[in-house]
């Protein structure tokens, strides 16, 4: 079964001038079809602006549909009473770590969710407990959150989605802010729980390394879905993706640009193994 | 005419137990016209060492020297040193403030103390170079598009005409084709004028593509300087302090171990490509 399944969905904002009439409609969300199996990784691409974080808000109901219908877990997100039940199934964690930690300790920030959803007290602990072994941050539990790295608040922000047991975990471009070390940490965190735990994960972003491990890979642009497929598929259409304001992983453009001066090379090389195999050198 | 830091260290804390030194020793001479990046692991120095360069930060020993003048001494004008350094914070856009991007950006400029028709001249100038659309010029800052809202931000800074512009990961958080548009207008911008721009980033690869010297910062010290071919040849050390190399030069150094004669030090896509094509016995 689809956990989440978008059929012809459109989101709307209007603009409104200084006396509150509509001065024009901007269309974020144009008629994208999605589908998300559980337990699967999936990622999303797209220039800034290009309706990506739309759509993550609309998967857990932040945004509802203009048009078109939104599957979450087999709850329709138009209807308001399913709004406490989408946003248990499917957990979000977005762009800037400082956003969104609230608690004076890291293990009270990751039970504040539980504990909102009125868990009793003795399985939150629990649930707080493995929730952060499962990112790695155990060893942190007492200290304060401003004191870590912007990787492990990050991490600490996961363990707190986690610990509401959704089923499934949206990553709003959880590494833009980071450095290059804290990237890695938080996309191999987001491997594991897909891996480890099952758990269904869909990743926005805009760097390429980061969707290379996905099963499955949506373009945006302008709203619409413009490409999908799987990551070598993908990224095997380098002047495609480059129109949408993307690019391909560095490796992968080399191969491409050595096919155009005339070497025999395949579409989509994604590591640098690959390159060195097809380059045939004897 | 040059920039020169000798033996600053920068404390912050001290006579406590949370005393840090954030800056140790740091010797550097920067000449005019170059282009330069900084790389460093996350709190290695770079942020506190460029802030040290426009005198926002003001060393705990040692001494800055902007065009041979000592900018401790009392009688410096640091104003005058800010408004001819000029910094492009990390997310600059956070930094706008007023009512349409045409009076943002010349606010830097009626600060130096330029008559409004001067002032007027140097916004144009600035907002033309930075490839901002002119249907723009008066709308509010805050109803941009992330990208544009970055080139307004960058905008203001060259409206005040800095002989050295240093800029702090200019490119955090843009997409791929926002972030080779603003590095390429930096870079025409530095091949036009001849100004100083020193480039603080996280990536290699950006860094590998544009610049001329490299300097590495570690633990509060200088851990290289070099050309990036020099720089990037050294990937063991660099990995030690946690940092990398870009993608083609590991490319090259496998094809090296395994006994292909590559030169290690190619660090962009085109050079890699060439030096392929050279083992493959043809012409670039």
């Amino acid at each position: 079964m689809n956990i989440i399944e978008a059929k012809q969905l459109v989101h709307e904002f209007f603009r409104r001038d200084e006396e509150g009439n509509i001065e024009g409609i901007q269309v974020a969300l144009n008629k994208v079809d999605l589908k998300v199996e559980a337990g699967q990784f999936i990622s999303i691409l797209g220039h800034n602006g290009s309706g990506k974080s739309t759509l993550a808000k609309h998967i857990n109901a932040l945004l509802t549909p203009s048009d078109g219908t939104l599957y979450v877990d087999g709850k329709d997100t138009a209807d308001s009473n399913n709004e406490l039940a989408i946003r248990q199934s499917a957990g979000m964690v977005f762009q800037n770590p400082d956003n969104q930690i609230i608690a004076s300790i890291v293990e009270e920030d990751v039970g504040f969710g539980p504990e909102n959803m009125g868990v009793p007290t003795d399985e939150i602990w629990e649930r707080v407990e493995r929730s952060l072994k499962s990112v790695g941050m155990w060893k942190y539990h007492a200290h304060s959150p401003n004191k870590l790295s912007g990787g492990q608040k990050q991490r600490v922000a996961i363990a707190g989605v986690m610990a509401m047991e959704p089923k499934c975990i949206i990553l709003d471009e959880p590494t833009a802010m980071l450095d290059p070390d804290g990237r890695k940490e938080v996309i191999k965190v987001a491997h594991e729980l897909n891996r480890k735990k099952g758990m269904t994960v869909i990743l926005i972003t805009h760097y390429m390394e980061e969707v290379v491990g996905s099963d499955y890979v949506y373009v945006m642009d302008k709203g619409k879905v413009v490409m999908e497929g799987e990551p070598r598929d993908i990224f095997s259409r380098v002047d495609e993706l480059k129109s949408h304001r993307m690019d391909v992983p560095q490796i992968t453009l080399l191969a491409h640009e050595l096919k155009k001066s005339g070497l025999d090379i395949p579409d989509g090389i994604l590591t640098r193994e690959e390159l060195i195999n097809v380059l045939n050198l004897g | 005419m040059s920039l020169i830091l000798d033996k600053v260290s920068y404390k912050y804390s001290t006579g406590t137990a949370y005393e840090v030194t954030a800056l140790d020793q740091v010797s550097l001479k920067i000449e005019d016209g170059q282009f330069i990046g900084i790389i460093g692991h996350t709190g290695s120095g770079k942020s506190t060492l460029i802030q040290h360069l426009n005198g926002l930060l003001k060393a705990t020993e040692g001494s800055i020297y902007y065009n041979g003048q000592d900018i401790y001494d009392k009688d410096y004008d640091l104003k005058d040193l800010r408004t001819q350094v000029g910094m492009v914070f990390q997310y600059p856009e956070h930094q706008l403030f007023e009512t349409t991007v045409f009076e943002d950006v010349k606010f830097g400029p009626k600060n130096q103390g330029l008559d409004d028709k001067e002032a007027t001249l140097r916004a144009y100038e600035a907002l033309r170079s930075v490839g901002f659309p002119e249907d723009y010029y008066d709308q509010s800052p805050f109803e941009l598009s992330g990208g544009q809202k970055r080139r307004a931000a960058i905008a203001g800074v060259l409206a005040m005409k800095p002989a050295v512009l240093i800029l702090d990961e200019p490119t955090a958080g843009l997409d791929p084709k926002g972030r080779d548009e603003i590095l390429g207008l930096i870079s025409d911008m530095h091949k036009k004028t001849g100004n100083t721009v020193i480039l603080v980033s996280h990536s290699m690869e950006d860094v590998a593509n544009y610049v001329d010297r490299i300097i590495v910062m570690n633990d509060a010290k200088v851990y290289m300087d070099g050309t990036p071919k020099e720089v990037f040849g050294r990937a063991k050390d660099l990995e030690e302090i946690g940092l990398a190399v870009p993608e083609v030069t590991y490319l090259m150094m496998e094809l090296k171990n395994r006994g292909w004669n590559v030169d290690v030090s190619a660090t962009t896509v085109e050079e890699g490509k060439n030096e392929i094509l050279k083992l493959k016995g043809m012409n670039a």
